[in-house]
């Protein structure tokens, strides 16, 4: 625990004492604020009767974001200090492998939620402006956040263990953004499968993180989609564990 | 201190360490010594806890590297080959962040660490970027990361490499230092590093022990057939005849200088200093002598006796 503790600060101070932190959160808000605009460019004046959250989360820029966002925060987690050798510094010492994978995860997904605060920010401007009475419902907010912070776990995660693959960060970030856009684009298989029922359709359904995500931005906390995330992202650690372990049976 | 056996490590079914065996001792500085690729890194990275070995029991402090592994590491401080460090770091952070990650208390590596700053002479820079470093003070940096929790054993890989003269002068002094109070392992190729700073020597090649005993017995191995040389000035035929007749000279090597002189290197049968010999056949002959030598063999040539191809094809 007390390992975990010192690795997480050195980890956070990693993304937050240099640039490449402020450059991803930049990147981050300018993907967020233009999904924003087309928003509320696209409703300005209507009344209307679904969550704002709903409407934020139909201009796809969520979606972009994720994608995008987890590889760049996650590349550099292990394939950097393979790369400069610190990797080797750093088991050297009284560490276990376990403390370093869960303070590196940490660390990253602690980066992902900061990265997505100023959606809180946006919405707020929202409730501002809506005119009293009309009532802005805070409760999709919190499901939308836990949504957000789910599927990031899960993308973090698979982040991990792309970039504790290997020692170049470019080929971590592709593996990691391959993977986690063939994951996204299995929700659309539930289209193909169409009104069938049956095993196969079954899973399509359980499987569609696009479904999953709809869920949450209008309120409604599935205990199914929880399960989901967190069993995968348990799994992604696991199998990243083994990678890092790998050294001592290669 | 260290008790390695019969360690060997595949790579696949490439054998980078094969049968290594050797001990170091409480308190002695041991340099591993031998060629590129001779195994080197690997021995160190199996004693540092980075990777175990295939087969073979590597030990220390009378702890198992492999299954005892934690505390090993404890007691170890090691510096890997190219001194890899937190480019983005401050000198006195990271070195805080190391301390505290070896299971230093707070107030401890608050102490330990004032202390190596000084002791390593980063005391100017304890506030800068490491990756604004100059290479001298980086590997200063990786030394005083390597001894921060006061391990009983120092592992130190390639420590001088890429280092200008003066720097490789200060840190051969400090691990000379070091080596009062701790138990120091330390690899490298360049002959005259370890020449100096080692009492022992393992020598490596191609994943062997080759030779490992102290540089003194080491030298002293080759100096059994030393030879001399003189330059004398004297017409040569009058000098083969005179070296041919004497019955201590096993060979002879004759070969015309400048004014007259005749430079000779003479190997004796025996392991017996030649010199007197020399002088005493130059005196009663009335000759002239400028020099006279005897040509010590310094671990280099140690080095390339035992690495030398031939003893390869011999193995083979």
């Amino acid at each position: 625990m007390h390992n975990y503790l010192i690795l997480l600060r050195r980890e956070l101070g990693c993304y937050f004492l240099s640039l490449t932190g402020y450059v991803i959160i930049a990147g981050a808000l300018i993907l967020l604020g233009l999904g924003f605009a087309v928003m509320l460019l696209a409703y300005n004046g209507d009344t209307i009767d679904v969550p704002l959250t709903e409407l934020f989360y139909g201009t796809m820029f969520f979606w972009l974001i994720v994608l995008v966002a987890t590889p760049v925060i996650t590349m550099r987690l292990f394939a950097m200090e393979r790369a400069t050798g610190t990797f080797e510094t750093l088991m050297t010492a009284p560490v276990g492998d376990g403390q370093v994978v869960l303070a590196k995860f940490t660390a990253a997904f602690l980066f992902y939620f900061v990265m997505w605060l100023p959606l809180a920010g946006c919405l707020r401007l929202v409730h501002h402006y809506t005119a009293a009475g009309l009532g802005f419902d805070w409760w999709p907010v919190v499901s939308t956040y836990l949504g957000i912070l789910l599927i990031g776990s899960l993308y973090i995660a698979i982040g991990c263990f792309a970039s504790a693959l290997t020692r170049s960060q470019i080929i971590a970030a592709m593996t990691s953004f391959a993977i986690g856009v063939s994951l996204f684009l299995l929700s659309f298989l539930r289209f193909s499968v169409g009104q069938r029922s049956g095993f196969a359709a079954q899973v399509a359904t359980y499987t569609s993180m696009f479904d999953h995500m709809e869920d949450f931005v209008r309120g409604v906390v599935d205990t199914r989609h929880i399960v989901f995330y967190l069993t995968l992202t348990g799994i992604c650690l696991f199998l990243t564990l083994k990678v890092v372990e790998s050294r001592r049976w290669r | 201190m260290i008790e390695v056996e019969n360690l060997t490590k595949l790579y696949g079914r490439r054998a980078a360490v094969r049968d290594v065996t050797f001990t170091v001792g409480e308190g002695e500085i041991v340099g591993l010594l031998g060629p590129n690729g001779a195994g080197k890194t690997t021995i160190m990275r199996i004693l540092a806890c980075f990777m175990p070995a295939t087969s073979g029991v590597a030990r220390v402090a009378g702890l198992d590297v492999f299954k005892e592994s934690d505390q090993v590491r404890r007691c170890i401080g090691y510096m890997p080959e190219n001194n890899p460090l937190y480019h983005d770091m401050r000198v006195r952070e990271y070195l805080k962040f190391r301390a505290r990650l070896k299971g230093l208390s707070i107030q401890e590596s608050r102490a330990r660490v004032d202390e190596v700053t000084e002791r390593c002479g980063l005391t100017e820079v304890s506030s800068q970027v490491i990756g604004n470093l100059s290479k001298g003070y980086r590997q200063r940096v990786g030394l005083a990361d390597a001894l921060v929790h006061q391990p009983r054993l120092i592992i130190l890989d390639e420590p001088t490499i890429g280092l200008d003269p003066h720097q490789i002068r200060a840190v051969r002094q400090l691990i000379l230092e070091l080596g009062k109070d701790h138990t120091i392992l330390l690899s490298s190729h360049i002959l005259p590093e370890v020449e100096m700073t080692c009492q022992r020597v393992v020598i490596l090649h191609n994943g062997h022990v080759l030779a490992a005993d102290s540089t003194q017995n080491l030298q002293q191995r080759l100096t059994g057939a030393s030879q001399v040389l003189a330059e004398i000035a004297a017409p040569p035929d009058e000098l083969e005849a005179c070296f041919k007749q004497n019955q201590d000279i096993e060979y002879h090597d004759i070969s015309p200088a400048d004014s007259g002189y005749c430079r000779c290197t003479i190997v004796p049968r025996t392991s017996m200093d030649l010199r007197p010999v020399i002088f005493e056949l130059v005196r009663t002959h009335g000759w002239c002598l400028r020099e006279l030598t005897l040509s010590r063999h310094s671990l280099e040539d140690v080095f390339v006796h035992v690495t030398r191809p031939e003893r390869d094809e011999e193995e083979s």
